[in-house]
Formats: structure tokens, C-alpha cells, sequence
């Protein structure tokens, strides 16, 4: 039996309200399934549960607001050794969770205030990560809807059990209710759903920035490190690759950079990581966080999962579910707490560099500023070529100059040829 | 396709930009700027509205066309170019 937490999904909350059970007593819960929807000040979070066995009793109800930490649920596990298990936290060590078999008291769950785990374990080999794991819906289950789409379908005395969900494992999402309500010729017309917050909303993810952001400024001692680099090699392997491609199967630049920085965190593990209790400690595979601005204000930066093991059209797809999960306000907790360093572009708007912020406890942040046509010298000749600048904001209690400068040199190779990027 | 007058296609175009970017302000764009900058356009949003574009005037822009959809007059000329052609 284990208890099923609060976790903790940002270094500044303390609470979070319970909006929704996905699950009831007698279910059976995979490893790596959405159990409940949480409303944080980052927005609405699938909750993920990181362990395999049955539901044995609700403990919180819906709407109740639940401390980091308490028990939301006991589920009955079935899998005592379950990867994800390996906590690292002492503090949230309640027993042998390592043991061979003791008696599944694991506390892998847990995840105290001061000491969010990253929770997200490798996946084991390219298929997706166990997030989107989740089973389908099965006949007699309960219906797999977003409260934001219940709420609406309710609005409409609309029953969403006769609508098709498009949702993550057939779930009815806001989108599937506006489109249920609509003749299919407005369809194409009617503009997508990007669930507009309300100004509550707005408020309290602002004060999450400015708590993250001040303790950043307040606690790490950042270094700065940049790079011009040409991505004309590169701007021609994007183009070769989506050449012959209808528009919905390109790639975007974006996927080129984050498998770089993938890449040139394997060779620099030092920047992948979290500054905790006065120590470095590494994160568990590769998956940096993706920093995506929502329209009408705000941020979001979740994990793009496993970023060095995946192949470009997965990478894209895995990128393109990322950012539209981002907007609809349906990120999942392990998006969370999984990224030990954010990458941040800000091109598309025009800037030409970044000297960014480090989002704690993550100990480095990539920046990008624009693509654009710069002289450049090659070959003793003044070209025109399309540049971009590179940027590398690290903790220095963590890392010094030198092995930031390793990382950045090891970053700018890759972009400049990309023919290292994915090598047969 | 029938035949599109430019206005009609200035409108799916904008159709396209606010289905992507609801609160965008078309109409105050200034002329021979560039749309994407002033709309906060990224690139996956840009994917989105050519993917839109597509399938409702069918025209697939090649990647190597992109240079020519700067301005949104230039997007409109584009695709009125390739239609007509």
C-alpha cells in the first residue's frame, strides 16, 4: 500500500486545489497514468500517478485544496520495485523503497515541499515516455473529459458521452465539445480553442514567475556565456529534410536546437541538474524544459521527455503535442518537475540574444535570439549568412566558465553541423 | 478553386492568423512590416497557419517560398500568385 501525494510541481508551491478524481476506489491504476487534475498556479495539471496497483480509497475530495505533500489517495501497488521508486530524497524516504520487498510502503510518491523529486524516469528505449502511457477508455470506465470541457458540455446541456475525445488517451477535451455544438461546415472557420484564462489565472501564474524568478536573482551567482554561430549548414538540412514534405509533417528549427543542447548535455551532465540542499544533483536522463509564452501573458517551460533518444519526426511530434498541451492549459506533472535545464527562444520575436534566467533549482538556461542574415566570414571572404546567437546563463556555485564554455562550444559544433546531430 | 477575390483571401488569411492567435490585431498591422514579429508568430504557430492555409485554399508552400510570406501583403500576393497560376 502507498500513499498517492500532493506533488510538488514548482519550487514555490505550496498547495494545489484537487479539480477532478479520473480514477475511484477499485480502479486499476497503470504506472504513468493521468489520476487526477490539479489547479495550480501554473494552470490546470494532469496529475500522474508512478505506480502500478489499485485504487483503494480516495482520501482528498474534489475542490478540496491539498498541501505538497499530503496524501491525495492509498493506492495498493503491485509493483513494489517500480523504476520510478528509486527516490532520491531521503527526507521523503519513509521506508526501505529500495528493499527487495518491504511490503510496498514505497515512498517514492512523496514529494515535500522544499524537495520537489523530479519524478519522470527514463523511459526505457524511444517509445513515448510513460505519460502518455495511459490506457484508452474501456467500456464501463468513467468517461476521460476535461473539467474545462465538463463544464462547458454542462453550459450546453450537451452529453459528452456521445462525443469522440481527441484528447491524450481518447479524452474529451474543450475543443471536442466546441466542435460537438457546431455544424461541420463552421468547423474549419471557427477558431481553435486556446482556453483563454481568466485574470485570476493570469494573476496567480505571475506571482509563481516573480517568486522563481526573484529567489533565482536572490540565490544563484549566473555566469553569462555567448556565441554567434552560422546555421546556414543547418537551415539547409532543415530545408532538405522538408523539402518534399507536406507542410503538416515539417520540421521546425526549434527541434534542430533542443537536440543540440540534448546532445551537448550529454557531453556536459554538470548543467543537467537541480542545486538542492547546498549540492549538485544530476537529472535522469535528457529532458530540458521547453519555455513556452502563452498568449495573453505568462510562461510555462515543461520537460520535453528524453529529447537525446528521439529520432526528428518524433521529436517534432513529441514538440508539437508539448506546446499544444501548453496552451491548452493540459500539461502533465512530470512536465513539471522533469526539466534540470530550460531552453528558452525568443527569436521568433525578434530579438537577437537572450541573457536568461535560471529557473531554480535548475542550475543553467540556454538562450536563442534570432536567425537572420549577418556578414560572416568564411574562407577569408565577407558572405552574407544566416546567424544566430547562442546564449548560456549557469550557476556558478555548480559549474565554472570553463565547463560552461565546453558545453557552448559543444552546442555551436552541433548546430553548425548538423550532420552530427542525428548520425546514422 | 474557383477564383478568390482578394479581399476573400485577405480574410481567410486572417481567419487562419486568429485561429492560431485569437487576440491578434490584423488591422493595426502596420503595412510592409512583418506580420509574424508583430503578432508574436513562432514558428510551430506559422507550421499551424500554413497547415490551415492548405486545407482551405490548397496551396502548399514550400519551405523554400517562406521568404516571400514576410508581409502579409507579400502572403496575400503569394498565394493569389499561386492560385491563379
Amino acid at each position: 500500500m502507498s500513499e498517492f501525494r500532493m506533488p510538488s510541481l514548482g519550487a514555490d508551491m505550496e498547495s494545489g486545489t484537487l479539480v477532478e478524481w479520473n480514477i475511484q476506489p477499485g480502479d486499476r491504476v497503470e504506472r504513468g497514468q493521468i489520476v487526477c487534475v490539479v489547479e495550480t498556479q501554473k494552470g490546470a495539471i494532469d496529475v500522474e500517478v508512478w505506480e502500478t496497483g489499485t485504487v483503494e480509497r480516495l482520501v482528498a475530495e474534489e475542490g478540496q485544496k491539498v498541501p505538497v505533500g499530503e496524501v491525495l489517495a492509498v493506492i495498493l501497488g503491485e509493483d513494489k520495485k517500480a523504476e520510478g521508486e528509486k527516490a532520491e530524497d531521503k527526507k521523503a524516504q519513509g521506508e526501505t523503497a529500495e528493499g527487495e520487498k518491504a511490503q510496498g510502503e514505497a515512498a517514492g510518491q512523496e514529494a515535500p515541499a522544499e524537495h520537489p523529486t523530479p519524478e519522470a524516469p527514463r523511459a526505457p528505449d524511444l517509445s513515448p515516455p510513460p505519460t502518455t502511457a495511459a490506457p484508452d477508455v474501456a467500456a464501463g470506465e468513467r468517461l476521460r473529459i476535461s473539467p474545462a470541457a465538463r463544464k462547458r458540455a454542462a453550459e450546453l446541456d450537451l452529453d459528452p458521452a456521445g462525443v469522440r475525445g481527441s484528447g491524450v488517451g481518447g479524452s474529451i477535451t474543450l475543443e471536442d465539445i466546441e466542435r460537438a455544438t457546431r455544424p461541420a461546415a463552421e468547423e474549419q472557420a471557427a477558431p481553435s480553442s486556446r482556453v483563454v484564462s481568466t485574470s485570476d489565472t493570469h494573476a496567480a501564474m505571475r506571482q509563481a514567475i516573480a517568486a522563481a524568478m526573484a529567489r533565482s536573482k536572490r540565490e544563484i551567482p549566473h555566469y553569462y556565456l555567448g556565441n554567434t554561430l552560422c546555421v546556414e549548414p543547418a537551415m539547409a538540412w532543415l530545408e532538405a529534410h522538408n523539402a518534399e514534405r507536406p507542410v503538416a509533417e515539417r520540421l521546425i528549427f526549434p527541434v534542430l536546437q533542443l537536440r543540440a543542447v540534448a546532445l551537448a548535455l550529454e557531453a556536459v551532465p554538470e548543467l543537467n541538474g537541480w542545486y538542492r540542499d547546498d549540492a549538485f544533483q544530476p537529472a535522469e536522463g535528457v529532458h530540458p524544459g521547453v519555455a513556452i509564452a502563452l498568449r495573453g501573458g505568462g510562461l510555462v517551460a515543461p520537460a520535453l521527455h528524453d529529447a537525446d533518444r528521439l529520432a526528428p519526426d518524433a521529436m517534432m511530434a513529441a514538440l508539437r503535442d508539448l506546446l499544444t498541451r501548453a496552451r491548452q492549459d493540459r500539461l502533465r506533472s512530470s512536465e513539471l518537475t522533469a526539466a534540470g535545464l530550460t531552453v528558452t527562444n525568443l527569436g521568433d520575436l525578434g530579438v537577437e540574444s537572450v541573457q536568461g534566467v535560471i529557473y531554480p533549482p535548475q542550475v543553467a538556461l540556454v538562450g536563442f535570439g534570432r536567425i537572420a542574415e549577418r556578414p560572416w566570414v568564411r574562407d577569408g571572404q565577407v558572405v552574407a549568412a544566416r546567424c544566430l546567437h547562442a546564449s548560456l546563463a549557469a550557476d556558478h556555485r555548480v559549474t565554472d566558465g570553463a565547463l560552461g564554455a565546453r558545453f557552448l562550444t559543444r552546442l555551436t559544433d552541433l548546430l553548425t553541423e548538423p550532420e552530427r546531430l542525428w548520425p546514422t | 478553386m474557383a477564383h478568390l477575390s482578394r479581399d476573400t483571401l485577405r480574410e481567410t488569411v486572417v481567419d487562419c492568423i486568429l485561429a492560431v492567435a485569437p487576440e491578434a490585431d490584423v488591422d493595426s498591422l502596420p503595412p510592409g512590416r512583418p506580420w509574424r514579429e508583430a503578432l508574436e508568430i513562432d514558428s510551430f504557430d506559422f507550421l499551424n497557419i500554413l497547415v490551415d492555409l492548405e486545407k482551405r485554399l490548397g496551396v502548399s508552400v514550400p519551405e523554400s517560398d517562406y521568404h516571400e510570406l514576410a508581409t502579409l501583403d507579400g502572403l496575400i500576393d503569394y498565394l493569389e500568385r499561386r492560385l491563379t497560376a
